[in-house]
């Protein structure tokens, strides 16, 4: 299926979770509770079509085709 | 506070922390500065001048993740143990400014926020309606607002009645360094609030600082004037010790301004020339 991330069109496997799709980008593995499994802090944040989903349910939110998804985090600003 | 002797030698300065922290929803800061994080051209130097600065506070703002680029901003504020106020920079409307500050909740684990609604991008200025209506709907979901605000004494208190847990008036518009522009209304709006003033933006140089502090404020919020002053870590430095010398100045109370001038030694007693 596809889906937008930060404003790009990209192809995820279908019955992704929105907790695959932060692992990929950030290169970290997640536990089932939204944290690093490392145990540092991620500082990143996930919105699915203009909703924030809370780490807490990274987990069990399965991605769905044309999903718009916008992945951020903290970054130097005033 | 500062206390003098009774042999009128002043006792060991108590210019720090412990002796008169900035109390922010609870949270003691042991400094008046707040030093965001925007402007500076390499995190090596943002890392010292914000040490230089003696901040405890500092702003981040919420950008799209990239692989290439993450990761130390965090590390470094972690690694100085350097609170964070996430922003709403870049937000022109209240349902954007409440999406990021809910997503800066989420990333950040904090419920503050500077909550910032600026109406264009030429000015930079707050957006009084947006920002009224962002502060509501914020306040309404367990925020703790840091409300970015014009320099205007009505919305001020509108804001602080709304639930704004620090209203942060700008002494000019964002990045220009022009100072306080109208610090009659900085007055009144330290006069009439109840929680804490900061002044945010338009600051310059040190003497602002000073100045935001002798009107009143509780703490000066400032980014551009130390990232990219010509030595960010002398100008972070000079920050800490402005914003103290400000606020002892208001604490000790300045003498009155005088039309005249009047002499500070006797007139009696003057020797005689024939």
């Amino acid at each position: 299926m596809n889906i937008r991330l930060n404003g790009t069109e990209q192809s995820v496997a279908d019955g992704a979770s929105v907790s695959t799709l932060v692992s990929q980008l950030t290169g970290r593995s997640i536990g089932p509770d939204g944290r690093a499994a490392d145990g540092r802090k991620l500082g990143v944040a996930v919105a699915r079509n203009a909703e924030v989903v809370p780490r807490s349910q990274w987990h069990a939110t399965a991605l769905a085709d044309g999903d718009d998804l916008e992945l951020v985090t903290a970054v130097q600003g005033g | 506070m500062n206390e003098t002797t009774l042999a009128g030698t002043p006792a060991v300065p108590v210019t720090g922390a412990v002796a008169d922290p900035f109390v922010v929803d609870g949270v003691k800061l042991g400094s008046r500065l707040i030093m965001g994080t925007g402007g500076a051209p390499s995190l090596d130097g943002l890392g010292a001048a914000l040490v230089a600065s003696g901040t405890q506070l500092t702003t981040v703002a919420m950008r799209r993740y990239s692989p290439a680029e993450t990761g130390s901003l965090f590390q470094l504020l972690e690694d100085h143990q350097i609170r964070v106020l996430p922003n709403t920079a870049g937000c022109f409307t209240a349902k954007d400014a409440v999406l990021t500050a809910e997503l800066a909740r989420e990333a950040l684990e904090t419920d503050w926020v500077k909550l910032e609604v600026i109406a264009d991008e030429h000015t930079l200025l707050p957006d009084a309606v947006e920002l009224v209506d962002a502060t509501e709907q914020l306040v309404a979901r367990g925020f703790k607002v840091f409300a970015y605000t014009n320099d205007d004494p009505v919305l001020a208190l509108r804001l602080e009645n709304l639930g704004a847990t620090a209203v942060m008036p700008l002494g000019a518009p964002i990045g220009t360094g022009l100072g306080i522009l109208n610090p009659h209304n900085i007055e009144l709006i330290v006069a009439r609030a109840s929680v804490p003033v900061v002044l945010d933006a338009g600051i310059g140089t040190a003497s602002d600082a000073a100045l935001a502090m002798e009107l009143g404020c509780d703490a000066v919020l400032l980014a551009t004037a130390v990232t990219r002053a010509q030595n960010p870590v002398l100008m972070g430095e000079a920050f800490k010790h402005a914003v103290m010398a400000g606020r002892l100045a208001k604490k000790a109370g300045r003498i009155p301004r005088r039309e005249h001038a009047l002499a500070s030694s006797a007139m009696e007693g003057r020797a005689e020339f024939l």
